[in-house]
């Protein structure tokens, strides 16, 4: 194939991502899970490199979770997602910025479904206006969090304090890129690299100085899967997705794992820790788990910002070895202290997983 | 043509989801679900594009349509741009209108979600809120999560979160009057009309299978379908 020809398909898997004035809404599990991680985000969009990201406390929900667990129907989605758009129209803002996969996978469908059937789109108007008489506009720019980190990914680098290179060898980290499902993999055309080639989180790890793990089930899911991880009974079906990824990563001797979406990474993180407790298995260097980070907490660490800062410390499995092999400094004393550094008590220690031992 | 495929046809995502399918199985392949249950989305498709009312009805039913994981990794793949995982969606919509998702072990399970994720939306504004996510209920969330669930507050301030606070931030209180418009829309869009038809049709299966019925989480029914395995669902080794 001719370069030019190249260059032209490769065109299709880019996607435009807007350069500043963004109106930023919420992840529930990235809340409930990683708040540090929206904190973060922000606080390198609007401090490091200068951007308008305005929020507002009247947004909620997009409802995903319940849409994707099918209690939620979707003219009910669609309409508070209406509403969202509404609060963003009404704020001056049409560049839409979502910390969450979930929702965004929705936000595409929803606007998709709204190209195709026209009489939807007036049903869910009239819908929003009757219930709140708002209107909306439909944003110009719907992005993940994770695309604009990318955007800005080499300014981020350039700033940079750590690079994603081990100390002791001088080697680059090895990274296992994780990609949640419902960013492209719907609508391959909204995501950086489409669902093939997601190159989301690899443009980070490589412009920040690691080396990306390829590995046999990289682009198999979680195992979230909604009803099958928030009922009891089926949860089976959850931590045998995640599991069957750590048994085809394990023999790269991955540093650490990257994640996009909100739920991927407590599912890696906790299910590591619910197999060791069931089966005596560890995926990491002897007996410690394979650390996973949000692309938020890792471009607070190359930053240079504390490690307790960005919420390592509600991580099941300790970060601390990857901090150890980067370098960067942190006090084991002050992991699990409160707001003021007052003593909160601290979380026992896992029966298997190494925990207290490495720190 | 089927009253019950007439009534899928109503459902953009059924439109959407299904062109024509060749039967080739890649979705099948590269289904998380099919490589745990004893499940293939390919069936799915087939029995759906024969718009045979009664194989509709075993669907809608059965076990299988609640499989799904919505990954929608078989969209990605599919060579005809069919998505299995939307015509699940609208399955799953289907069952619980016409009140058929009560008749399965999976299906029944809907009336655990209605009352957990369900209703925290409307209660907080949020799908997940931590003081329900306990650690009885989830016990593979680890020690770290117990601690965080035990000392909320003070872990969600050291993080940064205005947890429960009123202006805007992480695990804010979202205002009453836009917890009223959330209302409003599920009272408008069918939303509250579903949360009721799942709980009128729970309520009645309870009572002929004989198990103890009522609100919240703290009753037999619950506790029933939300822990029981009947282990019938995997594929065989």
């Amino acid at each position: 194939m001719k370069e030019e020809g190249k260059r032209r398909l490769w065109m299709e898997y880019q996607k435009e991502v807007a350069d500043d004035r963004f109106f930023y809404v919420r992840s529930c599990v990235r809340q409930n899970f990683f708040p540090a991680s929206e904190k973060v985000f922000l606080q390198i969009m609007r401090s490091e490199l200068g951007k308008d990201v305005f929020e507002k406390e009247a947004h909620t929900t997009c409802s995903g979770i319940g849409y994707h667990s099918d209690v939620v129907p979707f003219d009910t989605a669609m309409t508070i997602i209406a509403r969202q758009f509404a609060l963003m129209t009404e704020s001056g803002y049409e560049n839409f910025v979502t910390s969450c996969i979930t929702s965004f996978g929705l936000y595409s469908e929803v606007i998709e479904t709204w190209h195709h059937f026209p009489e939807v789109l007036a049903r869910v108007r009239e819908n929003l206006k009757t219930a709140t008489g708002r209107e909306f506009k439909i944003p110009a720019n719907v992005s993940h969090a994770s695309d604009v980190i990318y955007k800005f990914r080499q300014q981020i680098g350039e700033k940079g304090k750590h690079r994603l290179v081990n100390r002791y060898t001088g080697n680059p980290l090895k990274v296992v890129e994780h990609i949640g499902c419902h960013y492209s993999k719907m609508f391959p055309a909204k995501g950086i690299g489409g669902a093939e080639y997601p190159h989301v989180l690899i443009g980070m790890i490589e412009d920040w100085g690691g080396e990306v793990v390829d590995y046999p089930e990289r682009r198999h899911c979680c195992g979230f899967g909604f009803r099958q991880y928030l009922v009891q009974a089926n949860r089976g079906y959850s931590i045998s997705c995640s599991r069957k990824k750590f048994d085809s990563m394990q023999p790269y001797k991955p540093d650490f794992i990257l994640t996009n979406c909100p739920g991927c990474p407590m599912f890696l993180d906790r299910w590591q820790y619910a197999i060791s407790e069931m089966e005596g298995i560890t995926y990491g260097e002897n007996g410690q788990g394979i650390p996973v980070l949000t692309y938020e907490e890792l471009a607070g660490l190359v930053l240079g910002y504390d490690p307790w800062d960005l919420g390592f410390q509600v991580h099941q499995v300790p970060v601390e070895p990857l901090l150890d092999k980067i370098g960067v400094p942190y006090n084991p004393e002050k992991k699990f202290l409160g707001s003021t550094g007052q003593y909160i008590g601290k979380p026992d220690a896992p029966s298997v997983l190494k925990f207290y031992s490495n720190v | 043509m089927g009253q019950l495929y007439d009534q899928l046809s109503n459902d953009v995502r059924f439109v959407e989801g299904l062109k024509a399918c060749l039967n080739c199985g890649t979705c099948t392949a590269i289904c998380p679900a099919a490589e745990f249950y004893n499940y293939q989305p390919r069936n799915i498709a087939e029995i759906l594009q024969s718009k045979n009312d009664h194989d509709i009805e075993t669907l809608l039913k059965g076990d299988a349509i609640w499989y799904c994981g919505e990954c929608m990794s078989c969209v990605t793949r599919c060579p005809r741009g069919n998505a299995p995982g939307l015509l699940i969606t609208a399955l799953r919509t289907l069952s619980q209108e016409l009140g058929y998702f009560v008749e399965s072990e999976k299906g029944r399970q809907q009336l655990a979600i209605k009352r957990t994720v369900g209703e925290w939306i409307l209660d907080y504004g949020y799908c997940l809120f931590p003081a329900h996510i306990t650690p009885e209920m989830h016990p593979e969330q680890g020690p770290v999560w117990e601690w965080e669930h035990e000392h909320i507050a003070e872990v969600m301030d050291r993080l940064g979160a205005n947890y429960q606070k009123t202006g805007p931030g992480i695990l804010r209180k979202v205002p009453k009057e836009d917890l009223d418009e959330l209302k409003k829309i599920f009272d408008i869009t069918g939303g509250t009309e579903r949360y009721n038809k799942i709980e009128d049709f729970s309520r009645k299966k309870a009572e002929e299978m004989g198990i103890e019925f009522g609100p919240g989480l703290d009753n037999d029914y619950i506790r029933h379908i939300y822990t029981t395995n009947s282990g019938k669902h995997n594929k065989e080794e």
